[in-house]
């Protein structure tokens, strides 16, 4: 394990950057390719529009958290189930 | 109607076994592709956490040291839901610009009196629960009293996510609303099943933006189409001066101001619309709505600090006050641009609806996707909606779920057994709350605004709770027996007043009290607040107070200040302390109210 221990690929900001740039890039290719249903717009590409504003947000998020890291503790206590919230099963860490 | 017809769309096709309808919304395989990105997104971290992939994602799911903006954004959007997005742009719809009200007097003012006044007190005295509360400050009567009534608030609750959830259902494939309802109530199942409450703060901090990302372009689009604020304005005046007067559609200048409000209420005089709003929406409805809402407190009691937990409520309430312009404006909009919602207001009553029934306010925000949204950006306010009252859905039946096998069952019916017992006991709580929710959306779909609906529950259930709490926490006195008699006392009130109304209960009301919609909710709830205060107080002086030792960490005055502070607060600069930032937010609040 390195010094510094970062949140890395689970960094809540990296899952909301990668959702984010997803969707920026699937409507992205709506307004490029699909039709753009100017009818129902009043004549903008909604769809390239939201798309590119979606991919400057998601690229930003994960360039945020590439610029500044969230470092995690050494020990993180580990989180049991929480009765409140039905679910399945957690299983227990392995390896620690 | 000629529109309806020309907005008939093609069936989706490739639903296995049924023929269906036509549908509201044409939903293209794109819009479908980006609803199951969401669900993959979803219940993927859910996974993955519970397999323990990664001690980050424990890290972030514990709630501690978390960076402010996070936990801020979770405690507004564990309550961006069903309430939120479709009864505040049926409001808006109906009653224009005076549905701020819901935000600018009612939600921001409570949420920095929960961070400021009784988040102090809720961390320090660790309480994790109203009914635990109730047990520790008065005795099981309160508790028993409490967590009845608790559990019965969350089964009607989640009936109104299931019905909104149903009606998009509905208005994507056609079925009927009853095939609807059953279908996504195996939907929330499963997503409680297969994990879908496992990752709860990823699930929010997503939710919103996936929420602020397909609402932000309907504001933006359909604002175009109407030509502007100015034309939006221009097009409600003329609106509300063609309808017929039997549509009793409020005059435009009520529409497009804030106060008095007389639009929201339906009170004939403009002052007792001012009291109304003040006294019965901003004070007990919604001060007991955000002070008393444990599944929210609970986001803000993870934090690690007292600052952090009171910074919690503040910080939300920065995005809290432009929910409405992402909420409520796209209901005006829908009520100037989309046929049926206009024909609505002129007192139609056009055929259709997502109830299938007859089209409603509720169904503003969907009509107006379906007018300009086009597909792809139509997939993504889907994915929005449908998130959002899932995961609402499923946080009620989680909460009924623990009230139920933890305070009622194994506290009065079944003690000292097994965990394994009491976990078996909570998924069938699960099952149960899900059957019994169908039937509870059956009530909450006869109400064309769904919100008129929800402020009644919230008068009998949030008001006289509130009442009894700020009065247990502040007045060493009162007694345990007067802990459950006020409460009980409070419910019966505003249940009688709804009755008396006009239509608070639908067709069952009496209608001698001349008051309709919001305003009879707003004097239920008072009526509560006032009826619970004074049979404590009454019960208070012919029964015997708790012994003071009992009462440190549950009355204020005998809990420790020590307790109640964080002495490193003083040392943070000012953005960083609570009441400094609570100050920022009253500020802007009142400029919001000054411009509208």
């Amino acid at each position: 394990m390195a010094e510094k221990h970062t949140a890395g690929a689970f960094d809540i900001r990296n899952i909301i950057g990668l959702l984010l740039t997803i969707y920026g890039v699937i409507l992205t290719l709506m307004g490029i390719f699909a039709d753009a249903e100017p009818q129902k717009t009043g004549g903008i590409n909604a769809n390239l529009y939201a798309g590119i504003a979606l991919l400057v947000v998601g690229l930003g998020f994960i360039a945020w958290s590439r610029l500044r890291p969230v470092v995690v503790p050494e020990e993180v206590p580990e989180v049991g189930d929480d009765p409140t919230r039905p679910a399945p099963k957690k299983r227990p860490r392995a390896g620690h | 109607m000629d529109v309806v017809a020309a907005a008939a769309h093609e069936t989706v096709t490739g639903v296995v076994g049924m023929v269906p309808a036509d549908t509201l919304i044409d939903a293209s395989p794109v819009d479908y592709l980006i609803l199951a990105v969401y669900f993959a997104f979803v219940l993927g971290i859910g996974l993955l956490a519970r397999r323990s992939v990664s001690d980050s994602i424990d890290f972030f799911l514990s709630g501690r040291s978390l960076p402010a903006w996070v936990t801020g954004l979770a405690f507004i959007s564990a309550n961006l839901g069903a309430v939120e997005i479709m009864g505040m742009s049926a409001n808006g719809a109906q009653f224009g610009i005076a549905t701020v009200h819901y935000f600018w007097v009612g939600a921001i003012p409570a949420m920095l009196f929960l961070g400021i006044v009784m988040m102090p007190f809720y961390y320090g005295s660790k309480v994790r629960s109203v009914p635990e509360f109730m047990l520790r400050r008065f005795d099981h009567r309160a508790h028993l009293v409490n967590s009845i009534s608790f559990a019965v608030a969350q089964l009607l609750i989640a009936g109104v996510n299931l019905y909104l959830l149903g009606s998009i259902v509905h208005a994507l494939l056609g079925w009927p609303l009853w095939v609807a309802l059953i279908v996504a109530a195996a939907i929330v199942l499963s997503y409680i099943t297969l994990g879908g409450l496992s990752a709860a703060i990823y699930n929010e901090v997503l939710q919103f933006f996936v929420i602020v990302a397909s609402l932000l372009p309907l504001v933006i689009i359909g604002l175009n189409r109407v030509g502007g604020w100015g034309g939006l304005e221009a097009k409600i005046t003329e609106a509300a001066a063609k309808a017929p007067a039997s549509a009793s559609v409020p005059p435009a200048e009520q529409q497009l101001n804030a106060w008095p409000g007389q639009a929201l209420t339906g009170f004939d005089s403009g002052f007792w619309s001012v009291v109304g709003i003040v006294f019965g929406l901003g004070f007990v409805l919604s001060f007991g709505y955000w002070t008393t809402n444990f599944v929210e407190v609970q986001r803000a009691m993870a934090s690690d600090s007292i600052s952090a937990a009171r910074k919690t409520p503040v910080i939300g309430a920065f995005p809290k006050m432009f929910v409405p312009f992402l909420t409520i404006v796209p209901g005006m909009i829908a009520a100037v641009l989309v046929p049926e919602i206009v024909a609505l207001k002129n007192g139609g009553s056009p055929p259709g609806g997502a109830s299938g029934q007859g089209v409603a306010y509720n169904d503003s925000l969907l009509y107006l996707m379906r007018d300009v949204l086009p597909n792809g950006l139509l997939g993504l306010a889907l994915t929005g909606l449908l998130a959002a009252f899932m995961a609402g859905m499923a946080a009620n039946i989680s909460a009924f779920n623990t009230v139920f096998s933890y305070d009622l069952w194994e506290r009065y019916i079944r003690k000292d057994r097994s965990d394994d017992y009491y976990l078996r006991i909570g998924r069938l709580a699960t099952v149960g709350a899900t059957v019994i929710a169908i039937f509870t959306a059956a009530i909450a779909s006869s109400f064309t605004n769904i919100m008129n609906y929800l402020q009644t529950l919230f008068g009998f259930f949030n008001a006289p709770l509130f009442a009894t709490f700020i009065l247990g926490m502040f007045w060493k006195r009162m007694t345990p027996a007067a802990g459950w008699s006020g409460l009980v006392s409070g419910t019966l009130s505003a249940v009688v007043v709804a009755f008396l109304s006009q239509n608070s209960f639908g067709s069952a009301s009496l209608g001698v009290i001349p008051l309709s919609g919001q305003g009879a909710a707003f004097v239920a709830a008072s009526t509560a607040f006032v009826v619970d205060i004074a049979v404590s107080v009454a019960v208070t002086y012919r029964t015997e107070s708790k012994p003071v030792e009992e009462l440190v960490g549950l009355v204020y005055s005998e809990t420790p200040i020590e307790t109640r502070t964080d002495p490193h607060e003083a040392g943070y600069p000012w953005y960083r302390r609570t009441v400094p930032l609570a100050g920022v937010a009253l500020v802007m609040v009142i400029i919001l109210n000054i411009l509208f």
